[in-house]
C-alpha cells in the first residue's frame, strides 16, 4: 500500500519552522513512503484490573503518513498511542524506532511531539511560555527559543496572543496552542490523541484543514486518533480501524484522493464512498467487538 | 463589565479566534463601593456602640466609649506599642518559618509515600494537640519565653500551610505530568515549573489560615505560658489591663490585635490575589 501525499494547497517557502521539521527530516514522503518511522510487534497491553485493552497489536507507521486509528470507545486507540510516546509500557510486545537516535528511556530523542484530547496547558503560563515549555526543559534559553515559539505560533494562527493566558482563549484557540507547542520541537512523529472531539463542528473543520495543511507542508508523520468516521476520511491517506475487546487491528485501508481535500471534497462523491468504505470497516470492528464481549 | 474585548486577526487565526475570551474588570464605582462600604459598616457599629454607651449611662469601667479607647491608644503608646512589637515579630517570625518548613516539608513528603507515610503522623499529633494544653511544657523545654511562644504560634501555622502545600502537589493535572515526562523533565524541572505552580492556589489558602492562626496562636500561647516585663506582648496588657480595671487601655490592646489580624488577612489576601489573579477562578471576577 502507497501512503499517497496531496499537493499543498498553501505553499510557503522560506525560513520557517515548518520547513525547518523538513530539513530535519531530509527525505521526503514522496521519496521514500515505504521508511518506517516507528513499529508495534506484538504489543499488548493488560491493566491491573485484568482489562486486556490490547492484544498482539501489530503496525508499522511509515514516514510522511497521516495515519488515523479509528475504532469505537473502548477499543485501545488512546492505550496504542500512549504506549508509542512512551506514557505507558507494553505488557508484552516491542515499540521499534528503526530511524530515530533513543535515550535512555527508550524512546526517540526529541522527535515525538503529543497533542492530548483536552489543550493541557499550564493556566498559570501565559500561550508564549506554553510554547516554551518543551525548548525550556531542554534547555533552551528564552530568547534563543523565540524565534522558534513564534513562527510555531504564527502556523497555527495565534501570533497576536503570546502574551495572553489560555483562560483568555477559546476552546479552539487552546487546541492551537497544544499543536504548536507540539510542532515547537520540530518533531518527526505527531501523536494527536482525539485532539477535536470536545469542539463544535465549525471549530472542528476549521482545525482539520489546518492540521491537513501543516502536514502538507512539513511532511511530517501523524498519528491521529478519533472516533470519527468523517475526520478520519478527510484527514488520512491510511485508516487503521481497531476492535473492541480486546483492541486490535481489524482493517489497514489506503485512503487515495484524487484532488485536494479542501471545503468541495467534503461534499464530494469521493468522499462520501470513502466515509462508506470506513463506516462499513468500523461496522465490522463494532460486530467483531461485540462478538468478543 | 466588559470593556476589554480582546481583539483578533481572524483572518489569521481561525474564525475559532474570533471568541477569544474577554477578561472581566471591574468599573469604577464598583471599586470605590468595594472600599467606601467596610469603612461605612464599621463607622456605624462605632456609632452604634456609643449610642448604647451615651443612653444606658453605662460606666467606663464597664465599657468605655469610643473616644476613651481612641484616647487610650494615644495616652497608653509608649506601652501600647512595645508589646505590639513583641506580638508582630512573633507572629511573622512563626508565619515565616512556617512557610519555609510547611513548603519544604510538603516537597519532601510528596517525593515517596514512604516519606509521607513515616513522617506526616507526626505533623498530625501536632496538629491536634491542643496548644494551650502543651505551651506550658514548651516554657519548660524552651530555653526562654519568647521561644517557648514563637515555638506555639509556629506549630499552629504550620500544619495548614503544610496539609494544603501536600494536597496542591499532589493535585498536579496527570495530562500535564504526562507532558513533562514526555519531554524528558528532570524531577527537580517537574517540581520547578510544574508542581510549584500548580500548587499554587492552595499554598494560598494555606498562607491566609496560616496567617490568621499565627496572630491567634502567638495570643494563645502567650496567655497559656505568661510573660512580662520588657518581652511582653499583648495578650499580657490584655491580662494586665483587666486586672487593673484599665477597659479603656484593655479595648485599645483589642483593636491594636484586631487590626493586625485585618492587616495579615488583607496582606495575605494581596498575596493569593497577586499569584493567582492572571489564571485561577479563585482569584478572579465571574463574568455571566
Amino acid at each position: 500500500m502507497r501512503a499517497i501525499l496531496p499537493a499543498p494547497l498553501c505553499p510557503k517557502s522560506g525560513s520557517s519552522i515548518l520547513t525547518d521539521i523538513l530539513e530535519a527530516a531530509p527525505e521526503t514522503a514522496e521519496t521514500t513512503p515505504e521508511r518506517t518511522v516507528v513499529s508495534m510487534r506484538n504489543v499488548s497491553k493488560l491493566f491491573s484490573n485484568g482489562t486486556l485493552a490490547l492484544k498482539d497489536m501489530s503496525l508499522d507507521v511509515r514516514r510522511g503518513e497521516f495515519l488515523s486509528l479509528l475504532g469505537p470507545s473502548g477499543c485501545g486507540k488512546s492505550t496504542a498511542l500512549r504506549i508509542i510516546a512512551g506514557l505507558g509500557a507494553a505488557s508484552t510486545g516491542v515499540i521499534d524506532w528503526p530511524s530515530s537516535r533513543i535515550n535512555a528511556k527508550g524512546l526517540p530523542e526529541g522527535d515525538v511531539g503529543f497533542v492530548f484530547q483536552e489543550p493541557t496547558l499550564m493556566p498559570w503560563a501565559s500561550v508564549f511560555d506554553n510554547v516554551y515549555l518543551p525548548l525550556r526543559l531542554n534547555g533552551m534559553s528564552k530568547s534563543g527559543a523565540r524565534p522558534r515559539i513564534m513562527e510555531a505560533l504564527a502556523s497555527v494562527g495565534l501570533s497576536d496572543f503570546e502574551k495572553s493566558y489560555p483562560r483568555e482563549l477559546s476552546g479552539g484557540m487552546k487546541m492551537r496552542v497544544s499543536i504548536a507547542r507540539a510542532l515547537v520541537t520540530k518533531p518527526r512523529l505527531l501523536l494527536m490523541d482525539e485532539p477535536f472531539a470536545a469542539l463544535d463542528e465549525i471549530t472542528r473543520q476549521k482545525l482539520n484543514d489546518d492540521v491537513l495543511r501543516l502536514w502538507r507542508e512539513t511532511g511530517i508523520t501523524v498519528i491521529f486518533v478519533t472516533h470519527s468516521v468523517f475526520e478520519s476520511a478527510f484527514l488520512s491517506n491510511r485508516i487503521v480501524v481497531m476492535r473492541a475487546r480486546p483492541g486490535q487491528v481489524c482493517a489497514d485501508l489506503a485512503i487515495e484522493t484524487t484532488g485536494e481535500r479542501d471545503a468541495n471534497y467534503r461534499t464530494s462523491e469521493e468522499y462520501r464512498a470513502t466515509t462508506d468504505r470506513v463506516s462499513r470497516a468500523l461496522q465490522e470492528a463494532i460486530m467483531l467487538g461485540a462478538q468478543g464481549q | 463589565m466588559t470593556d476589554a474585548v480582546q481583539t483578533a486577526n481572524i483572518s489569521e487565526a481561525g474564525t475559532d479566534s474570533a471568541v477569544a475570551i474577554a477578561v472581566a474588570r471591574t468599573g469604577t464605582a464598583e471599586k470605590f463601593l468595594r472600599i467606601v462600604i467596610p469603612f461605612v459598616m464599621v463607622a456605624l457599629a462605632i456609632g452604634l456602640w456609643q449610642l448604647h454607651i451615651t443612653v444606658n449611662e453605662v460606666p467606663r469601667y464597664i465599657m468605655p466609649a469610643p473616644g476613651d479607647v481612641i484616647a487610650a491608644l494615644y495616652t497608653d503608646w509608649g506601652t501600647l506599642s512595645p508589646s505590639l512589637l513583641v506580638t508582630l515579630r512573633i507572629t511573622f517570625l512563626a508565619l515565616a518559618i512556617a512557610l519555609v518548613g510547611g513548603v519544604g516539608l510538603a516537597i519532601i513528603l510528596v517525593q515517596s509515600k514512604w516519606i509521607e507515610l513515616a513522617i506526616f503522623p507526626f505533623a498530625v499529633i501536632l496538629q491536634v494537640t491542643p496548644m494551650i494544653a502543651i505551651a506550658p511544657l514548651l516554657i519548660i523545654y524552651m530555653p526562654d519565653t519568647q521561644s517557648a511562644l514563637l515555638t506555639c504560634a509556629f506549630v499552629v501555622a504550620f500544619f495548614p500551610i503544610l496539609s494544603n502545600m501536600v494536597a496542591g502537589l499532589k493535585s498536579v493535572d496527570h495530562n500535564l505530568l504526562n507532558l513533562f515526562e514526555l519531554y524528558g523533565a528532570s524531577r527537580w524541572q517537574t517540581l520547578l515549573y510544574l508542581k510549584l505552580p500548580a500548587s499554587l492556589p492552595y499554598f494560598a489558602a494555606g498562607l491566609r489560615i496560616g496567617g490568621g492562626l499565627s496572630l491567634i496562636a502567638a495570643v494563645v500561647a502567650e496567655f497559656a505560658a505568661g510573660s512580662a516585663g520588657k518581652g511582653a506582648g499583648l495578650a499580657f496588657r490584655l491580662l494586665e489591663s483587666g486586672y487593673r480595671l484599665n477597659y479603656p487601655r484593655l479595648y485599645a490592646a483589642l483593636i491594636l490585635l484586631m487590626v493586625t489580624g485585618v492587616a495579615i488577612f488583607a496582606a495575605t489576601s494581596l498575596i493569593a490575589w497577586l499569584l493567582l489573579h492572571r489564571w485561577h477562578e479563585s482569584a478572579m471576577k465571574r463574568e455571566n
